[in-house]
């Protein structure tokens, strides 16, 4: 999966010096009985592109909708930039939110939507008139001013929508799915530019999206949220190759997972042993584990090789029978059955056209792969 | 061109229905009233000349008498009554959109499972006659009425307040009577509202007032419009209201139409009476309608 931002997957992502611009401690949303949002605890530093992933219902247009004032939390407090914001109102917030249908307002043409919230603030005519001309050329609809909403495109009407929501330069952007109502080719397109804009501007954005390819490709972090609480905080590469739970592993990508115990640990590698596997299972994890311990060991379809023998004396070894095929193009993926009537699942990208000797239904495999492209789940 | 496309089809036909319903219904009885109103009034059974007349040896002429529309120019009387109709007409929709538009916005805010009951009130006191709830203002209104023993009782006022048959009570019966036509629009207007517009303009550094006035109400104002159009037409020409609640004073329209139609029994006058009537009230709105097309056509 691509990222348009470069961070080395070892290393942990750093937080800045000083105040993180979002503060968000102990914030819990209750909508009767039920939790949207449970002790959640965050913080967001300047300059990010944060995004908040997860499936639909699992809280994170909640927390969003609470960082924009239009939810108060049940406990728990928010800070922006230092301020208290827990109650203050939206239209005090030094935050702007791109709505998810947009909102625009119906009535008003392109430059009046993009001109509201500086006439809120009482902008003089002639600041307000060159601040709308420099959104308009930002989001590259200058040709657009004067038309209405429903004279615009899809892909049009989002770009006022993010004209708008940045006009009053906002120390803080909240956009909930900005790309959900684009289609592939346009969404595409559109995360490269948001992310140029995000950059050039230097405004902290937060993000709401379920879709996990948008929040790879844009996010200096993500956070996967998952029944009201949040799973992992991580870079994207991170959090791909280095998933803390079974759900983070499992809901970003695909995943083989091993049930197993600990057999011993020595420096930084694990030794687990695991029934489905042929071999023991050696794992690169720097946590201390206690032998005897149950864990998951969570291996990506695409880390594992096609071994010509086993070696029982080498460990990460699997053998099966491949019982389908999906051929994707750019890749295969196989689904292998293990003796033990375990699946699991490998992928090889199709270099050559017509490989000489092409793995085929109900043929046998030996895969493997090594310590450092798998991972250790203890939860 | 094929044979085919000349003939009419579905679409023809569907579209007729409504032209048809339009010109028996509303085109033919208007010329109907308009011939009336050019013929001469004569004391006989109908109580007018026919405008076609047949003089002579199968010679037929036709006399256009516009005698009646100039008296209705000339004498001060009938302008007069339709500035007291405009007026009414005026007050009695400001005061129906005053006091629908908090109804209609208060239903439409109101949580979904009180809609439906609340709607049904508004829509309640239709299920009595139109007559009986006007005698039953007559019963609250007058001297010892119901209204004045209130506040009698509360000594809020020493001796009772003359309300019936003064424009006062009209403008209570009118607005009354008209209330649901401004509210059930309004509450369709205002119930499609997206309410994401509002968490918008909050974002955008709105306080709720101003969110009301630069967001709600702009966008509800088609919902105004024909909630007034749905009141001003009807009030225009109203009789009975202000017959029974209004006094020898209250000038209207309709009441001069009544009085010309039953109690002179000069059906040419008063049917010329109806045919400006309606003139007046169809031409602003058919300009209205222009120009708000125009405006929208300067927009695009």
């Amino acid at each position: 999966m691509a990222s348009l931002r470069q961070f080395k997957p070892e290393e942990s992502w750093q937080a800045p010096e000083g105040e993180p611009i979002v503060r968000i401690e102990n914030v819990t949303k209750r909508f009767g009985t039920f939790y949207a949002v449970d002790d959640i605890s965050l913080q967001i530093h300047q300059g990010e592109f944060f995004s908040l992933l997860g499936a639909s219902g699992c809280g994170k247009t909640t927390l969003l909708r609470m960082l924009a004032g239009f939810e108060t939390p049940t406990s728990g407090r928010l800070f922006i930039d230092g301020q208290d914001v827990t109650d203050v109102p939206p239209y005090a917030r030094p935050v702007n939110m791109m709505f998810q249908s947009y909102a625009l307002f119906p009535h008003m043409n392109v430059a009046d939507n993009i001109a509201f919230g500086l006439k809120q603030e009482r902008m003089p005519k002639a600041e307000r008139r060159e601040r709308v001309a420099e959104m308009l050329s930002l989001v590259q609809i200058e040709a657009l001013a004067s038309r209405k909403p429903h004279q615009l495109s899809g892909g049009q009407r989002q770009r006022v929508a993010l004209a708008r929501a940045l006009a009053r330069h906002p120390k803080i952007l909240l956009l909930d799915e900005p790309l959900g109502a684009l289609d592939k080719k346009l969404r595409e397109q559109t995360q490269f530019e948001l992310v140029n804009i995000q950059e050039r501007l230097g405004i902290t954005f937060i993000v709401v999206t379920h879709d996990q390819e948008e929040a790879m490709t844009m996010s200096s972090r993500i956070a996967l949220m998952h029944e009201g609480r949040i799973e992992q905080v991580d870079p994207p590469r991170r959090l791909y190759e280095f998933p803390s739970t079974r759900y983070a592993a499992s809901f970003i990508g695909s995943v083989n997972l091993f049930d197993g115990y600990v057999l011993q640990q020595d420096d930084d590698q694990v030794l687990v042993q695991c029934d489905d596997a042929e071999t023991r299972l050696l794992v690169r994890h720097s946590q201390p584990l206690v032998p005897g311990m149950a864990v998951t060991v969570a291996l990506r379809p695409e880390k594992m090789r096609v071994l010509g023998q086993l070696d029982a004396d080498t460990p990460n070894q699997l053998r099966g029978r491949i019982k389908e095929i999906a051929y994707l193009g750019d890749v295969s993926i196989y689904h292998v059955e293990l003796p033990g009537g375990k699946r699991v699942q490998f992928t090889q990208s199709n270099v050559q056209a017509l490989a000489e000797q092409p793995l085929t239904w109900d043929e046998e495999v030996v895969l493997g792969w090594s310590a450092n492209s798998c991972g250790v789940l203890t939860e | 061109m094929s044979l085919k496309s000349t003939l009419p089809t579905a679409r023809h036909l569907i579209i007729a229905v409504p032209w048809f319903w339009l010109a028996l219904f509303f085109l033919l009885p208007f010329l109907f009233v308009l011939k009336i109103s050019l013929s001469e009034p004569v004391l006989a059974q109908p109580p007018y000349f026919d405008l076609i007349r047949e003089i002579e040896d199968g010679f037929v002429t036709i006399v256009l008498n516009f005698s009646n529309y100039q008296l209705l120019l000339e004498d001060s009387l009938y302008f007069k009554a339709l500035l007291g109709s405009l007026k009414i007409a005026g007050i009695s929709t400001l005061c129906c959109l005053l006091i629908g538009y908090p109804m209609a916005y208060a239903i439409a805010r109101s949580p979904a499972h009180w809609r439906l009951p609340l709607l049904m009130l508004i829509i309640l006191p239709f299920w009595t006659s139109f007559l009986i709830r006007i005698y039953a203002w007559i019963g609250i209104l007058k001297g010892n009425g119901l209204l004045n023993g209130v506040l009698l009782w509360l000594g809020i006022i020493d001796t009772p307040l003359e309300i019936l048959h003064t424009p006062v009570a009209v403008y209570i019966g009118v607005v009354y009577n008209y209330l649901p036509f401004v509210v059930l629009p309004l509450y369709a207007t205002l119930i499609r509202l997206d309410t994401t517009l509002l968490e918008a303009a909050a974002d955008l550094g709105c306080r709720p007032w101003k969110q009301f006035m630069l967001i709600t109400l702009p966008l509800s104002l088609p919902g105004v419009f024909a909630g007034a159009m749905l009141v001003f037409i009807p009030v225009m020409g109203e009789f009975v209201i202000p017959d029974l609640l209004g006094g020898p004073d209250t000038l209207m329209l309709g009441k001069l139409m009544w009085t010309e139609f039953f109690s002179n029994k000069d059906w040419p006058l008063a049917s010329s009476l109806a045919a400006l009537l309606l003139v007046a009230l169809i031409v602003p709105f058919v300009l209205l309608r222009h120009f708000e097309r125009r405006a929208e056509e300067a927009a695009t």
